[in-house]
């Protein structure tokens, strides 16, 4: 009775263990792909839930079912127009074939050197057959210059660009998606993670900022000399336009007046002009001759009477 | 009953005890598997359960059944709770910002050397220039399952895409738009774009912001920037010192002119009011005059004379019939003098 008893333990046990061995969870996260003394069998497991395999013959193996990361090694590359950039990019992979995935690949990390190899390659040779204006930007979207910029950004004036980063960076994803595709992978997104100038060549390009803003600056202030001088200009014209217009404008005033002055002189004077010239010389007389010495003949009308009291008579006959 | 069958006096000494294992046991089953049936969720939380790892359903908060020992597992996700990741610089405590300089994302042993070459925070504008943009995107978990389910470390994807595209849009701006005026528009274009992609890769995230903190040029740039600034501002001076003398001078101009005019005017009525003045005097007198002619000529004359006469200096008077007087006289003496009082 006893020794049925542990034989039925024993046989609980042994039952567990199997069950335990045969049963698998399979995760949201996870696909599983079952081996057989290192022979995969029938199709992976992609659904999420309990699953029953041989008990120690088979072997499950799982793999992510997530989308992956990937990040490349920020790269020295030089563009068609011969400038250094660094480059750094990163892309998303998953796993979508894990039978194939298994038998090209087997493990993760080997999965990702696999990736470095093939998407910095597939870069390295996009990017090097591209100027850097198309890396760098997407669209030919029309950029705003500011307008003490206009001359100083004026003599390399923005190119319009060919191809636009995005399409890179898509063209680089479907050359590679074809390649990786063997190896169960499949590759969903490439990008330009980061892009810069190398050291050196930043130096240059901070060296043409500085440049640039100094002419900006240069140019801000002789503009504000120009328009300095221009109003100075300005003034003088006006201040002369001003001066000569009031001369102008008196003088014919004045003109008009002394116009009105003689006519109204010459109306007055005209009704007897022996007498005005009478009258005038006499008064202008005590003025004009006063301190001067005469020398004055005795026939003159003043003195006539000097001589006798008839000879104005005499005379005036 | 059958376990008592065996052994005699030891089964007898033990006989009791199976049945309280067995209950101890069963009780203590049970409080364990309390553990594992019950569960809470906090109320800014869902609860994403997995059946075997299969997902069954999702739990709004409060207090929560499932089947135990690891048959339903569950997911604690923060679907309220707004999460924000910072690029170009660290906040490291309440008010404490660093700039960021180092790159310890970077995977997998990236040289330092790159490192220090490729802050997070420099980036090529599309005029080929370089500006250090610094920014936040704030987001939240829309969808638990897609969060939970479809893309290992969304937080570094996120990451690196927020990186990817803020530099493709800076990438089509100048520098200048960069620095001012083109802000709002590409943070604007960087949520919509960032979204996009994240909702291609169901990560299950609403970007709820992206905000532009401090952009600027790099640091060895910055003071030509500045002095761009200043030359606006010395611009605005030069031309303001121009008009304030043109301030200065013209309303005075204008004054002046009106003067002159005033002047002319004055001019004008003075020498047409004299005018008629002196021409109705001469008028009157000869009015006067035309009646008596003779008598009034003789009149003027000698009144003149009178007038004249005492001014005279030197009076010579020289009969008419002498001839050959002038000779003698000093005309050079009295001509000097004459001229000294001219």
């Amino acid at each position: 009775m006893k020794s049925i008893m542990n034989l039925a333990g024993f046989l609980a046990f042994f039952l567990a263990l199997l069950v335990f061995n045969s049963a698998f969870v399979v995760d949201e996260t996870k696909q599983v792909v079952i081996t057989q003394f290192g022979q995969t069998v029938g199709q992976p497991i992609k659904e999420a839930g309990l699953h029953f395999k041989i008990p120690f013959i088979q072997k499950a193996n799982y793999f992510e079912k997530r989308i992956l990361e990937w990040n490349g090694y920020p790269n020295e590359v030089p563009t068609k127009d011969k400038k250094f950039i660094w480059l750094d990019t990163t892309a998303r992979w998953k796993i979508v074939d894990p039978l194939l995935f298994l038998q090209s690949m087997g493990t993760e990390s080997h999965a990702q050197s696999r990736l470095d190899d093939i998407i910095d390659g597939m870069t390295r040779d996009l990017i090097t057959s591209q100027n850097i204006n198309d890396i760098v930007r997407n669209t030919n979207r029309i950029m705003n210059v500011a307008k003490e910029e206009e001359d100083v950004t004026g003599e390399d004036q923005i190119e319009q660009i060919a191809v636009g980063r995005d399409k890179i960076t898509r063209a680089i994803l479907e050359k590679a998606k074809a390649i990786v595709s063997e190896y169960g992978i499949e590759l969903v997104d490439v990008r330009i993670k980061r892009l810069n100038y190398i050291a050196r060549v930043q130096q240059k390009v901070f060296e043409r900022m500085i440049s640039e803003r100094k002419r900006a600056a240069e140019k801000l202030r002789s503009e504000g000399q120009g328009i300095n001088a221009e109003v100075e200009g300005q003034k003088e014209r006006e201040l002369k336009r001003i001066q000569s217009e009031a001369y102008r404008k008196s003088q014919e005033i004045k003109g008009q007046a002394d116009g009105e002055a003689v006519r109204i002189y010459a109306e007055a004077y005209s009704k007897d002009p022996e007498f005005y010239n009478f009258q005038k010389t006499l008064e202008l007389y005590p003025e004009t001759l006063k301190n001067s010495a005469f020398v004055i003949s005795t026939d003159a009308e003043y003195l006539r009477y000097l001589k006798g009291k008839n000879e104005s008579l005499e005379n005036a006959s | 009953m059958e376990i008592n069958v065996p052994g005699g006096n030891m089964s007898r000494f033990r006989n009791p005890q199976p049945a309280v294992f067995i209950l101890i046991g069963l009780i203590a089953l049970v409080f364990a598997s309390l553990g594992t049936l019950i569960y809470t969720i906090e109320p800014d939380e869902v609860g994403v359960i997995q059946c075997f790892g299969k997902y069954t359903r999702t739990t709004q908060p409060g207090l929560h059944f499932k089947l135990p020992f690891g048959i339903e597992t569950v997911k604690h996700i923060k679907v309220t709770h707004v999460f924000k990741e910072e690029f170009g610089f660290r906040t490291l405590g309440p008010g404490i910002r660093t700039t960021y300089m180092r790159d310890d994302a970077a995977p997998r042993g990236k040289t330092s050397q790159s490192a220090l070459l490729d802050p997070e925070s420099l980036m090529l504008t599309g005029d080929l220039n370089v500006a250090e943009v610094e920014w936040i995107v704030q987001y939240r978990v829309k969808d638990p399952v897609l969060y939970a389910f479809k893309v290992r470390n969304v937080r570094e994807t996120l990451r690196n895409m927020s990186e990817a595209i803020m530099r493709l849009v800076v990438g089509d701006h100048t520098i200048n738009e960069v620095l001012t005026v083109g802000r709002d528009a590409i943070s604007q274009m960087v949520h919509q774009k960032l979204q996009e992609v994240l909702d291609g890769y169901q990560t299950g995230i609403l970007i709820t912001n992206v905000v532009l903190q401090d952009v600027t040029p790099p640091d060895p740039v910055k003071p030509s920037f500045n002095e761009v600034n200043e030359a606006k501002q010395e611009m605005e001076k030069t031309i303001n010192q121009a008009w304030e003398e043109y301030n200065r001078v013209i309303p005075k101009a204008h004054g002046q002119a009106e003067q002159v005019i005033r002047g002319a005017e004055g001019y004008a009525l003075d020498r047409v009011n004299r005018a008629h003045g002196d021409a109705e005097n001469f008028l009157k007198v000869w009015e006067a005059y035309k009646d008596s002619k003779e008598i009034t000529r003789t009149r003027l004359y000698l009144e003149t004379m009178k007038q004249l006469w005492p001014q005279i200096k030197g009076k010579y008077v020289i009969d008419q019939d002498v001839k050959g007087v002038l000779p003698f006289l000093n005309l050079a003496d009295q001509k000097q003098e004459g001229g000294s009082q001219s």
